[in-house]
């Protein structure tokens, strides 16, 4: 590496707003972590009812979801349902495409939620609902007061691997047509070839410096919280 | 678990979750039916839009070749991630502290970087240097970033399936004379690769999956073939509809296989067998 390439590098970065990008991809991770924790929590509480049909279509939905790859579904939201249906989410191409793409992040996402919530409500020793059972209690006060409660300090650990996950996935919304952080490196690169490594590595470690500690704090949650048994 | 949240229903009981089953069927089912009516009033549901995928040449021309490069990328991933993981999970199991710890930066450091990061970069890497011919790059970028991302996986399956094997199993093969280096590859390894099995089935759907990144550094894979039909016919729904049919069916055969691998060879091993894929904890520093 000659002296000069770390000057290159650093007047090329200088030349995009690298840290926006990331923004972007936060901005996705977070909003689609809410709707997919929502709609995951939902999803699973289907999935332990007593009812056969919520069972069904819980499970449905994960095998469905959980199968396919996720740039499908990214491209599905973007180019078919507002492409040739013309399902719009906002005011403006990128409005929209974000919210899309938030959407397609979101409904794949819930799935591996259900999967991270369920994998909680087995770490709650069946004593737990069968003491709640005696006092009286039916299914929803059971899985309210006594399993749910329990249950999430248990999927701490699954959770913190489900957002790790969808921060990296974000990236994915390049697909969706989402300027965030992979096709600003790819401009980057396009325009620069010289210092290629380079910009790669900033960006690979842009990644690393927000999954690490995500990793760690979800790590350390999870022992923290985890129920003394 | 899920058993015991509710009784066994009794007759007033049963009646009533009769009664809850229908309303609950009626909901899901009204989801569906308004899905149905909506894309319907589109005219989405026009046999012109579907005819396509009855026609052979539709499949013989665009989604079985965008299927088989599909499967190409991923039988070739599958097979540089396990290498790479035998290395590095070797290397993370080393006794020297230099190699322990290279290992894994390495290991650690590709399971946090986005697989489309890595793509992109070697698309467009490989390109510059010219090191392949140039209809190949594609291939190569998309092998390069599975490989780098499931091989780190399998690294760690590697580390913890030998770790999780129980502390007899080493001390067996001391007491019969073995070094380290010979217990680890004909004691501890080999039994640890038996339990990893289930988990390397699981994987293999998550590559599939990510074998679709492709599609955005110009792969021809099953997705990039659905959008050229989609494109041709007008209906890239559908035909995006179809692919993921493709993907679910293949990826739901492997997940019923790799339960089945759980099952059936939790005898042949001292360590556990789970299908479960594994996780991504983030533990730097554990070395």
């Amino acid at each position: 590496m000659h002296s000069g390439y770390l000057d290159d590098l650093g007047t090329v970065l200088g030349q995009y707003d690298v840290l926006a990008a990331f923004w972007v991809n936060i901005q996705l991770t977070v909003y689609a972590g809410i709707i997919a924790l929502v709609l995951g929590t939902l999803l699973a509480l289907m999935r332990i009812s007593p009812v056969p049909s919520l069972r069904w279509a819980g499970s449905t939905y994960v095998t469905l979801l959980r199968n396919t790859p996720l740039t499908i579904i990214i491209v599905f939201f973007v180019l078919g349902m507002w492409g040739q249906l013309g399902f719009t989410l906002g005011p403006d191409f990128p409005t929209n495409f974000f919210r899309l793409s938030v959407l397609g992040l979101a409904v794949y996402h819930a799935a591996f939620v259900c999967e991270a919530v369920r994998s909680g409500v087995n770490t709650v020793p069946r004593g737990q609902a069968e003491a709640a059972r005696a006092i009286g209690l039916g299914f929803w006060p059971t899985a309210r007061l006594v399993i749910l409660p329990q249950a999430f300090r248990g999927a701490v650990a699954p959770l913190g691997n489900v957002l790790i996950a969808l921060i990296k996935n974000s990236t994915v919304a390049a697909a969706g047509s989402v300027a965030e952080a992979s096709g600003l490196m790819r401009e980057m690169i396009e325009n620069s070839s010289s210092v290629i490594l380079g910009i790669f590595l900033v960006f690979a470690l842009g990644f690393v410096v927000i999954v690490v500690p995500v990793g760690l704090a979800t790590t350390a949650l999870s022992r923290r919280w985890a129920v003394a048994r | 678990m899920s058993d015991v949240l509710f009784d066994a229903p009794g007759p007033r009981g049963r009646r009533r979750m009769v009664w809850i089953n229908i309303v609950a069927t009626l909901v899901v089912a009204g989801i569906g039916v308004f899905v149905l009516l909506r894309l319907a009033e589109k005219g989405q549901l026009a046999a012109s839009l579907w005819k396509p995928f009855v026609q052979a040449s539709t499949w013989t021309d665009y989604l079985l070749p965008g299927l088989k490069g599909t499967l190409e990328a991923a039988a070739l991933s599958i097979v540089a991630a396990g290498i790479f993981g035998l290395v590095f999970g070797l290397g993370r199991l080393s006794r020297s502290r230099t190699v322990r710890s290279v290992a894994g930066l390495v290991v650690e450091f590709f399971r946090a970087v986005p697989v489309l990061l890595m793509m992109i970069f070697f698309y467009l890497g490989l390109n510059q240097l010219k090191l392949v011919s140039p209809q190949d790059v594609p291939l190569v970028a998309v092998v390069a970033g599975l490989t780098l991302y499931n091989g780190s996986v399998f690294a760690e399956l590697v580390r913890s399936g030998v770790h999780n094997l129980p502390r007899g199993q080493r001390e067996a093969a001391y007491a019969v004379g073995l070094r380290r280096g010979q217990s680890l590859r004909a004691v501890e390894v080999p039994q640890a690769l038996i339990a990893m099995l289930p988990a390397i089935a699981s994987q293999l759907v998550v590559i599939l999956k990510d074998t679709a990144l492709g599609y955005i550094v110009t792969y021809p894979e099953l997705l990039d073939a659905a959008r050229r039909v989609g494109a041709g016919n007008g209906n890239i729904l559908q035909s995006l509809v179809v692919a993921a049919l493709i993907f679910i069916v293949i990826n739901y055969a492997l997940t019923r296989l790799a339960s089945l691998l759980a099952r059936r060879l939790g005898g042949r091993t001292a360590g556990r067998t789970s299908a479960a894929a594994p996780a991504l904890t983030v533990d730097v520093g554990k070395g």
